[in-house]
């Protein structure tokens, strides 16, 4: 059981079974660890932002550096038209990084390598953009599938592949962060069973290529939190400044 | 390019063997239905509760207190430059001050040496005058001294010789005949006598 890599991905019910109608949906160790990861993150951020000292001490800090850095981040890529869906990004952005985070201790369980997780949110950001796109523009945010600039020719096939690529959006976002994730613990378990298997005579090099790897994937983690939410942020540019 | 591909069909064709993928113990337990629904319902109650503290509560507090914060920085500024501002200001009253002072105290002591200058003059003038007078009669008297001093002498010369004569002849001799020759004399030769 230990040694099946895959295993760390077992999803099961911690306490009773909960059912609602047909549905189970039960505490499981997905739940604990969102539950944890929202909890952390609040709690890190109410203490970030209780005091309003001129000189902030650590936690406000960092409280105050991640801010400038989401907004920054929507201000770049999606301009000031963004600034409603500063929270939202800002939740989604810290979500996934601690999710991701959390996911890097040894024995926990990483929410976001589940792809029924991350295809959630990457749906629920699709029909959102969507929504806003044609709120905004009303039908002329079909413009988006008409590039300018093509000759009638290819029009047709060009606007075939607009409408495919705009369509596998949720997909790509939410495979790119699953895969990823998966991806990175899967290895790092396998290097670790290898260093196991190989005892104390060769059992070093594969321990040496987990501690590079844990480095690594810490660096993941990050980056692919950060990769969720700047692609976020693209959309909800195309979303609002319709020129394609 | 191809990994995504992999995982897209893996993806979608779950929907169609399920069954297959569920029975099967070693597959991955992403593709598990059975807590499916379970994690997005807990999904959507843990991110909605943090979306709604953090928008609602939190960040507003941030960007608050950043705010503030670039305010507070530029009051601060501005009050350093008012008060830089306030100090050249009192930097210059004190400089206009030192050039005042200094202007006044070289006119007092212009003032002061005029008026030494003005007393000493005054008082060598005094003093001149003084000297003079004093000089004038000492002129005065030397000239009635030197006036009377032939008399004298020819009174003495008449005097000696009429006694050398009696020593010398053992008579008396006629004052008025030997002062008759002092008087040729003194005429004949005063000038190399006395020197005038």
């Amino acid at each position: 059981m230990a040694a099946n890599p895959m295993s760390q991905f077992d999803v099961y019910r911690i306490g009773p079974e909960i059912k609602v109608g047909a549905f189970d949906i039960s505490f499981t160790n997905a739940s604990l660890f969102m539950i944890l990861s929202t909890v952390s993150i609040l709690l890190v951020f109410n203490l970030g932002s209780k005091r309003n000292s001129i000189l902030p001490n650590k936690i406000q800090l960092l409280a105050e550096l991640s801010y400038t850095f989401v907004s920054k981040m929507i201000s770049d890529t999606a301009g000031s038209k963004a600034k409603p869906y500063f929270s939202f990004i800002f939740s989604l952005f810290m979500f996934v990084l601690f999710c991701n985070m959390f996911g890097m201790i040894p024995y926990t369980f990483t929410v976001t390598s589940h792809i029924i997780v991350t295809f959630v949110l990457a749906a629920f950001i699709f029909i959102g953009v969507t929504v806003i796109g044609f709120i905004k523009h009303g039908l002329g945010y079909l413009k988006l599938f008409v590039p300018s600039g093509v000759p009638a020719v290819l029009l047709p096939l060009i606007v075939i592949i607009e409408i495919i690529s705009y369509l596998s959006r949720p997909i790509s976002l939410s495979v790119r962060l699953f895969a990823n994730m998966m991806a990175g613990h899967t290895m790092m378990k396998v290097f670790g069973g290898f260093v196991i298997s190989l005892g104390i005579v060769g059992g070093w090099l594969p321990l040496s290529f987990s501690v590079a790897l844990t480095g690594l994937e810490i660096l993941v983690a990050f980056l692919q939190a950060y990769v969720f939410a700047i692609l976020t942020c693209i959309y909800l540019n195309d979303a609002l400044n319709l020129h394609h | 390019m191809v990994k995504k591909i992999y995982f897209h069909s893996i993806f979608f064709s779950f929907f169609f063997i399920k069954e297959t993928f569920a029975a099967e113990s070693g597959g991955m337990p992403q593709l598990n239905p059975e807590f499916w629904v379970s994690q997005i319902f807990w999904l959507i109650l843990s991110f909605g509760i943090m979306y709604l503290v953090l928008s609602k509560l939190i960040l507003p507090k941030i960007s608050n207190n950043l705010e503030s914060r670039k305010s507070q920085i530029l009051e601060n500024i501005e009050a350093a430059e008012k008060q830089r501002e306030n100090s050249d200001a009192k930097l210059k009253e004190y400089d206009e001050i030192i050039s005042k002072s200094k202007l006044e105290a070289n006119s007092i002591f212009n003032q002061a040496r005029e008026k030494a200058i003005k007393d000493i003059s005054a008082k060598r003038e005094v003093l001149d005058k003084q000297i003079d007078s004093e000089i004038a009669e000492a002129e005065k008297e030397i000239d009635t001294l030197r006036k009377n001093a032939p008399n004298k002498i020819n009174k003495i010369a008449i005097e000696t010789s009429s006694e050398l004569l009696q020593k010398l002849i053992g008579a008396e001799v006629n004052n008025s005949s030997i002062s008759a020759i002092v008087e040729d004399l003194f005429k004949r030769n005063g000038d190399k006598y006395y020197g005038n």
